[in-house]
Parts: structure tokens; C-alpha cells; sequence
């Protein structure tokens, strides 16, 4: 006979919404359930039900189960009562099935467009591991990306639930068009949350605070077969030095970013809205991903209420090479989008640069040119890169079919 | 109770508090004939020849409006009124029954233009029998205690322009009306614009001050003869109370009078402000209104943004007027603001400062046996609901559990503009919006255009321009079929029906008097 542990699971407090506490108490006699609900009138008979037969379902016969919940949907309800489960059977590799998807793809699985290495990454927005109220509607303002974070965002003592949450949200959450990132933690802790994840549809992982190629090397080796994509995040003077070896450290890279808060931290300086004390290791960033092929991508702007600040910051990041900027507040990705955009002569003069390009293809010929002017093949490069991100702008980031 | 079947098919009562009624006939059916109600005839001899009204006692409001309800005669079983200019800061209504209680009288029909979560007060009221029943908006805890079927009489909610309507075809008769007024001279002469105590307009005190047989005006700024500006004339006034303070204007601006901060429902109002733009409804010369509630707010945010990049200045708004539509003002946007309830101090401040910043009442803005109203001249107009159905119906005055929490104010009225857009979530914490068929119906689909949700835009499938139009805009337009599978798919099917008796607890009318709907007692 197994041991069942006394535990809990999800969130509670006055102001939750959209989520349940559960909380299990091995007892000797069957299992009960004491269930209040905020929605007791709407769901409280199916929500009953769902809890009742995924207990059933794993071998829960003892012990009473009490139940807070405040409008949890069935995605989060089956995460909740994953972690639980987990918990009680002292079992982390004990899975729940997941809801059908928001938006089914073939075979009723969750819809998610194709892994693509050299994708735009202008926008990821930062969405908490623990949270599923911020994830439900993140794709509808169109980042390229979000990331569901099990790192910084998510407490010590929430870890697991966040693993249950994300993995769920993944299966069964609509992320439309955004490219899904995960951010996993260091060490052994972002091992496991590497073993959760296996079978959940996502692109991208984000590994926080890498200092050495050897930890990419690591994630590499528990990857094994798993189409992943990597972008470390430097945010240590160490992981600073060692951009060009982490960079070229696996061919699953796609991105190098940096992580100013803690940096800062590390180098014990105040960060500041110039940013001169960061200056250097964000050039060290972006010369470390360009000579690897990589996309170079800044770190956040906290400060969600000031526009202009966040616009004058993405400006400084393009001039200086950045090619992305991470978000903590949906309202700031439309602001990081316009600002990453070429203005309209860029675009006018990059246009004629590909028309003339792909007439001199057409005729044959080797030498590119313009009016009078020849044009060097970076310049080429340069335009059609412009061009084509032009266009993704212009089809928005996600689909609404 | 015997019951009968609307145009709608929904079960309403066919009598509501003694008094026959006619069940919804469909939009623009009902015609009734005959004259309109009067009040009493009065004689100016029996009034004082030097013009003071006042009503002079010693104590505080209660006092004071003891003598004056006494005055006035007030029997058991009157119907008694008040506005709601003050919104959540008013002090009359509260004071008015307080001085009932002690005259010992029973049974009255309190008709306000609003109540509000202040009005908590008034509970024990009706418990002990000193309020019958109520017959305007019930909002927080006087819907719950409604919906929980305590009430003696049945409720019945009216749209501003129906509670006018009711008032003039004697539907309603008013025995006496209380009104507060920021600013008033002895003879009774008020305005809401000035004073201490300053709520804007007292738009919705209009009516009652030209039918209700006797009329009382409680000022806590009372001016030297004439009162100038005045919108309640004196000659229509029997009592001038003056007291320490008629209502807290700080207390105008409630939770639906802000700006939502949340992204989800930022993009809402984002997303019908550029339909607006796109479709070509904002062209020069255009007019708009934007209800209570934060997205709707954030939509004229939006909007003036889109203005003011394409140079285009309206012809006229209508308000509740707020900061965003004076700076509009301000700013040259529009030229004029109609306003018939100030949501802020700033709208209160314009409204007295600014020329072009006009009172308006729901006479003006949205009566039924007026020969035409404002609302059906407005472009485009921006609403909340509690629900809606796939049919585009909607509910404002009940949630999906089937509480009477919230009144219908301008909201019937607005839906007859050129364009009705709804604002809604598509699910509020696991609460779908989008449903079957609304718990209550308030406003017939045929009249709502677009329902307006952060994952898109839902146009009324007979709107073949606004469709066609919609094709310029880059706003996603999807299937309210499509929207609601999607809804369900997240919230794990449709809800349960929610657990209603057979009692009915309030009556919804429509803005021609007949009944649309009602709402049973929760159990």
C-alpha cells in the first residue's frame, strides 16, 4: 500500500481569479470532497465531476479533498489537480490528460506553426509559469513570441504547480502565431522542468544565467532527440566573457540575449535608464551572436508605464544591433514593434534595391546595380532581410482565421 | 401569477403591481394614443406672493425633510422620487425615507432615476414596510435583496427615456419628488452646475419636477433670487429645503466611470476604435457616445488619438461627459458635448464653464412620446452588457446566475443609433458572454450592429455594409457561432441554467412601456 502525503496545490486569496486551491488530507475512510465555488451556479456540477473522476481515474480512494475555486477553467482545474496528484503519490512523472485544445490542429492536436530558426524575435512577451489568467488572450496582441516563464516569476514552493500549469497551457491554450518559449531554470530544477515538459508542443527554450558552453552542452545531452531551439540568456559578468563560446556552443541556438537586472546586480552597479554601465556587455552580446549567426536580442524595460521611455530604449537597441526586446506588459509590444520597423524611406530604397537585385538574377548577371550606382552584396543582404520583415509586419503576428 | 409571451418568446407577467401591462410587441409596434397624465392644478395664489418656498425648522436634513414630506402630505402608499446626479455620493434619498420612517408612514413606491450600492441604506426599509417596493435601476444590494425575492412589490426597471415615457403616459404617477439641487434660490429655481456640492445636471430630475404633484428642492446652496442658470423652474417647485449638504461629488465617479487598465480590455476599446476609423464612421462631421464603463472610456481615448491623426473634428458627442470628452472639447475635437450625467468633476466644471458643453435631459436625449430624440441622430454609440446571445440580444441587468445586480440607464435608449456596438469580454474568469440565449433580455438583437470582444469583432449578419466595410480594416471580424464554440471549448461547455423559482422579482420594460422580459427569483 502506497503512503499518501497530505499537500496542496494551485492558488488562493482574495484576489485570484480564474483558479483553484486544492488542498488533500490523507484520512482512512473514502474519499470525500468538501467543494466550494465561486461559480457553484455555472460549473459547480461538472467541476465536481471532472475532479471526482481524474481522482478516481489515479487510485485516489482515501482521504478528503477540499476545493476553493474561483472560476478555474477545466485546463487549469487538470493542472492543479496534476500537481496535486504528483504530491500525493509522491510521483512527478504521474500525468493528467489535457483538455481538448482551444484550437485544435490535425488530429485534434493543439495548433502550433512550424520550428523556424531565422523567425522574428522583435517582441517575447514574459508571461508567469503560475498565472494562467495572462495566458489565455497573450497571443491576441501579437508578440512574436511569448514565453511561459518557470523561472524568476514563479516561487521556490510553486515550482511544481508551474510545471503542471505551463505544461497544460501548452496543450491546450490557442498561442495563435507567437512562437512558444519556455523558460526553464538552472541546474537540476530546470531539469525537471525539462522532464515535464516532454510532449508539450513548443519552439523555444530560454536558459536563464548561463555562464559556460559546458551548460549548454548539458541541456544538449537532455534534449536528446527533442526538436529544440536555445536561446541562453547572459546575465552574469561570467556568462558576459563567455558569449562567443556559449553562442557556438550548439547548433540549436538561435538567439543570444542578456538579462540586465541581474547583471547588474552581479557587476553591483544601479541600473540606470542610460544604461553606460551595461553598455559593453551589450555590444559583447551582439558581436558574440553576429559572429555566431545568431540573432541578438535585449533584455526588458521594467517600467511599464513610461512609453516614450520604452520607445527611446528600443531605438537605442536597434542602433546598437539588437535585433528584439523582451516584454512585461502586452501594451508594450506594439510600441517595440513600430519602433524595431524600418521607417518608409528604408523601406523605399530597400525595395528598389531587391527589384534591381532580382532583375540582375533574371538577366544573368553578376553586379547589382541602381540608377548609376553598384551595390555591394551586404547592402543586397541588408535590403532583402528589410523587405522581408517588412512584409511579416504587414500580416500582423498571428492569424485570425 | 397569470403570464404571457412576448414578441420574443420570453414569459412575463400581465400584471405588474395592480396595474395590467403589454408584453413587448417588437421593435416600433407599439403606438398607444390618448393624452398624456397631468399632475393636480395648481394655483399660484396659494403660494407666497414674495416668491420664498422655504421650509424653515431646526435640525438636520432629517428634520427637515420630516417637515416638509409632512407639508406635502405624504400617505401611506405614495410614490416618492429622487434623481441620481450624485450617483454613489447621494445623501437625499437616504435622509428622505429616514424622515419617512419617523412620520410612520408604510408602503411607499420609491422611483428613483438610479439607486446605487449607497443606497444599502434604505434595506431595512424594506424590510419593515416603510418601502413597498422600488421601480428604477437596482443596483448591488438592492438587486441582491431583490433578486432574492424580499421585496413586497415587483421591481421594475426603465430606461431613462422609459422612466420619462412612464411618467408622461401615467404609467407612473409621482406624488411627491425630493430632488437635491447644488444650487437653488427660494423660490425653487436649481441648477447642478455650481455650488459646493456641484454634480453637473439635473437632467433626470426634470421630469418629475413637471409631473409630480408636489415637488421639494433640497439645496445646500441656496443663492439670492433668480438662480441663474436654471434647469428645474421654480414655477413647478411647492418647498425649498435648505441643508448642510445635499450629496458628496467626490463620490460621482464610481468603478464604471474608469479607465480599465487591463490589457485585455484595452484592446477591445483598441479594436472599435479602429472600426470606427476603417468603416469610414469617423468622417468629418461625425458624432459618437460612449457609455459608462472602463473599455468604453478607453474606446473615446483611442478615438480622439484616431481624430487627431486624420484631422477629423466631430459634429456633436453625447455624454455622460468625463475629462476625455472635455478635453475633446477643449482641444477642438468636437464642437459640442449633449451631457445628460456628468461622470466626473471634470465634467461637472465644463458643463458650467464651457459654452458648448450642453445640459440635455432624457427628454431630449431619448423619449418615447417625444416627437423624435437625440439617440437615433448619433453615428455610432459604444455599450456594455452582462451577456449577449448568438442572435446579438442582450442583457445588462442580470448576471448568467441570474441576479439582478445592475439598472439599464441610457443603455435601451442608445441601441436606436445608426451604430450599436456592445463591448464585452468574450469570458469574464470561466464566465462565458457569449451565449445561447441570454439569461434576461434587454435589448433585441435586430437593434445591436457590432458585439466587440478582445478576439474580434461579431457584425449583425444583416449589416452586409458594415461587413463589407469591415473588409478595410485590419480589426479580426469573426462568426459569433465561431466565437462561442471557441468560448465553450475554453470554459468546458456551455453553464448550467441557473437555479430560478417561479416567483418573478422585477419587471424589464422596454422604452415604449411594454414588458420585455422579467427576472425570477433566485434560489
Amino acid at each position: 500500500m502506497v503512503s499518501l502525503h497530505s499537500c496542496h496545490a494551485g492558488r488562493r486569496g482574495d484576489d485570484v481569479r480564474g483558479d483553484v486551491w486544492l488542498s488533500y488530507e490523507p484520512t482512512p475512510t473514502a474519499f470525500e470532497l468538501e467543494f466550494h465555488s465561486k461559480l457553484e451556479g455555472l460549473y459547480g456540477d461538472s467541476t465536481r465531476a471532472l475532479l471526482k473522476e481524474l481522482a478516481q481515474k489515479h487510485g485516489l480512494e482515501l482521504g478528503r479533498l477540499t476545493v476553493e475555486d474561483k472560476g478555474a477553467y477545466p485546463f487549469v482545474l487538470r493542472a492543479r489537480m496534476e500537481s496535486l496528484l504528483q504530491q500525493v503519490f509522491d510521483d512527478p512523472s504521474l500525468r493528467i490528460e489535457p483538455e481538448a485544445p482551444v484550437r485544435p490542429g490535425p488530429g485534434g492536436r493543439p495548433s502550433m506553426p512550424p520550428i523556424q530558426r531565422d523567425r522574428l524575435r522583435r517582441s517575447r512577451l514574459y508571461l508567469p509559469g503560475n498565472e494562467a489568467k495572462y495566458m489565455l488572450n497573450a497571443a491576441l496582441h501579437e508578440p512574436d513570441a511569448i514565453i511561459l516563464d518557470l523561472e524568476d516569476s514563479v516561487a521556490a514552493s510553486a515550482k511544481q504547480d508551474a510545471r503542471s500549469m505551463v505544461r497544460h497551457a501548452l496543450l491546450t491554450l490557442d498561442f495563435g502565431s507567437c512562437e512558444r518559449m519556455v523558460r526553464i531554470n538552472q541546474g537540476a530544477a530546470g531539469l525537471l522542468d525539462l522532464a515535464a515538459l516532454e510532449g508539450a508542443p513548443f519552439h523555444l527554450l530560454l536558459l536563464p544565467k548561463v555562464e559556460t558552453a559546458q551548460e549548454i552542452l548539458e541541456i544538449e545531452t537532455a534534449l536528446q532527440g527533442r526538436e529544440l531551439l536555445l536561446m541562453p540568456i547572459l546575465e552574469t559578468a561570467r556568462g558576459i566573457l563567455n558569449a562567443d563560446a556559449i553562442a557556438g556552443a550548439s547548433l540549436r541556438n538561435v538567439a543570444l540575449t542578456l538579462g540586465l537586472e541581474d547583471l547588474t546586480a552581479d557587476l553591483g552597479v544601479v541600473k540606470t535608464t542610460e544604461g553606460q554601465e551595461t553598455a559593453w556587455a551589450s555590444s559583447q552580446v551582439i558581436f558574440a551572436a553576429k559572429a555566431n549567426g545568431l540573432q541578438a536580442i535585449d533584455s526588458v524595460y521594467g517600467n511599464i508605464a513610461d512609453e516614450h521611455g520604452l520607445r527611446a530604449s528600443v531605438r537605442t537597441a536597434k542602433a546598437m544591433g539588437f535585433e528584439g526586446k523582451g516584454c512585461v506588459h502586452p501594451r508594450q509590444v506594439l510600441v517595440v514593434h513600430e519602433e524595431f520597423s524600418p521607417s518608409e524611406e528604408e523601406l523605399d530604397r530597400a525595395q528598389k534595391i531587391v527589384a534591381a537585385f532580382e532583375e540582375a538574377e533574371a538577366q544573368g548577371l553578376g553586379v547589382v546595380s541602381l540608377g548609376s550606382k553598384m551595390i555591394d552584396p551586404p547592402v543586397v543582404k541588408r535590403a532583402l532581410n528589410l523587405v522581408r520583415l517588412a512584409q511579416a509586419q504587414n500580416h500582423g503576428g498571428a492569424d485570425h482565421e | 401569477m397569470s403570464e404571457f409571451s412576448t414578441a420574443l418568446g420570453r414569459s412575463v407577467p400581465m400584471e405588474i403591481n395592480g396595474r395590467t401591462t403589454l408584453p413587448f410587441q417588437g421593435v416600433g409596434v407599439h403606438r398607444p394614443s390618448g393624452f398624456q397624465a397631468a399632475k393636480k392644478i395648481s394655483t399660484c395664489a396659494d403660494f407666497p406672493a414674495d416668491g420664498d418656498k422655504r421650509v424653515v425648522v431646526e435640525g438636520d436634513m432629517v428634520a427637515k425633510l420630516k417637515e416638509a414630506l409632512h407639508r406635502a402630505g405624504l400617505k401611506d402608499g405614495m410614490t416618492v422620487s429622487t434623481h441620481h446626479h450624485f450617483r454613489n455620493g447621494d445623501l437625499v434619498a437616504n435622509a428622505l425615507f429616514d424622515a419617512a420612517k419617523q412620520l410612520g408612514v408604510k408602503d411607499l413606491r420609491w422611483f428613483p432615476s438610479a439607486s446605487f450600492p449607497c443606497h444599502a441604506h434604505l434595506l431595512p426599509y424594506l424590510e419593515d414596510g416603510t418601502i413597498h417596493h422600488i421601480e428604477g435601476s437596482m443596483n448591488g444590494p438592492l438587486g441582491a435583496y431583490c433578486s432574492e425575492g424580499k421585496m413586497q412589490g415587483l421591481g421594475v426597471l426603465r430606461s431613462h427615456g422609459g422612466r420619462w415615457q412612464s411618467i408622461q403616459d401615467g404609467e407612473v404617477h409621482i406624488d411627491i419628488a425630493v430632488l437635491a439641487a447644488p444650487t437653488a434660490d427660494a423660490f425653487g429655481n436649481a441648477t447642478g452646475d455650481r455650488g459646493p456640492s456641484a454634480c453637473g445636471l439635473l437632467g433626470f430630475g426634470l421630469a418629475d419636477s413637471q409631473f409630480a404633484d408636489h415637488v421639494i428642492v433640497v439645496t445646500d446652496n441656496l443663492v439670492p433670487f433668480p438662480c441663474l442658470p436654471w434647469q428645474i423652474q421654480g414655477q413647478n417647485v411647492d418647498q425649498v429645503v435648505e441643508v448642510e449638504r445635499v450629496g458628496l461629488p467626490e463620490k460621482i465617479v464610481s468603478g464604471t466611470t474608469r479607465v480599465t487598465k487591463s490589457p485585455d480590455r484595452l484592446l477591445i476599446a483598441e479594436h472599435i476604435a479602429k472600426f470606427v476609423r476603417d468603416t469610414g464612421i469617423m468622417k468629418p462631421g461625425f458624432s459618437f457616445q460612449a457609455g459608462a464603463g472602463g473599455i468604453t472610456l478607453a474606446f473615446a481615448m483611442f478615438l480622439k488619438k484616431f481624430m487627431k491623426e486624420a484631422g477629423v473634428t466631430a459634429s456633436f458627442v453625447r455624454g455622460g461627459s468625463n475629462q476625455y470628452l472635455v478635453e475633446m472639447l477643449e482641444e477642438g475635437l468636437t464642437p459640442v458635448i449633449l451631457d445628460g450625467q456628468t461622470f466626473d468633476l471634470e465634467g461637472v466644471r465644463s458643463m458650467r464653464e464651457n459654452a458648448g458643453h450642453q445640459n440635455t435631459s432624457p427628454f431630449t436625449s431619448y423619449n418615447f412620446h417625444g416627437k423624435g430624440n437625440f439617440a437615433s441622430m448619433v453615428d455610432v454609440v459604444v455599450l456594455g452588457a452582462t451577456e449577449v446571445d448568438v442572435d446579438f440580444n442582450a442583457n445588462v441587468v442580470t448576471h448568467s446566475d441570474g441576479r439582478l445586480l445592475h439598472g439599464i440607464g441610457g443603455w435601451q435608449n442608445c441601441l436606436f443609433s445608426k451604430c450599436t456596438i456592445l463591448a464585452v469580454p468574450s469570458v469574464r474568469d470561466r464566465i462565458p458572454v457569449i451565449l445561447d440565449e441570454v439569461t434576461t433580455m434587454v435589448g433585441p438583437g435586430e437593434l445591436i450592429d457590432v458585439i466587440a470582444t478582445e478576439q474580434g469583432l461579431c457584425i449583425h449578419p444583416k449589416r452586409t455594409d458594415l461587413l463589407e466595410a469591415a473588409n478595410k480594416s485590419s480589426v479580426p471580424i469573426l462568426d459569433i457561432h465561431d466565437l462561442k464554440a471557441r468560448v465553450d471549448r475554453l470554459c468546458g461547455g456551455a453553464p448550467q441554467k441557473p437555479r430560478l423559482g417561479e416567483k418573478f422579482i422585477a419587471a424589464i420594460q422596454w422604452v415604449d412601456g411594454t414588458t420585455i422580459d422579467a427576472v425570477r427569483q433566485v434560489l
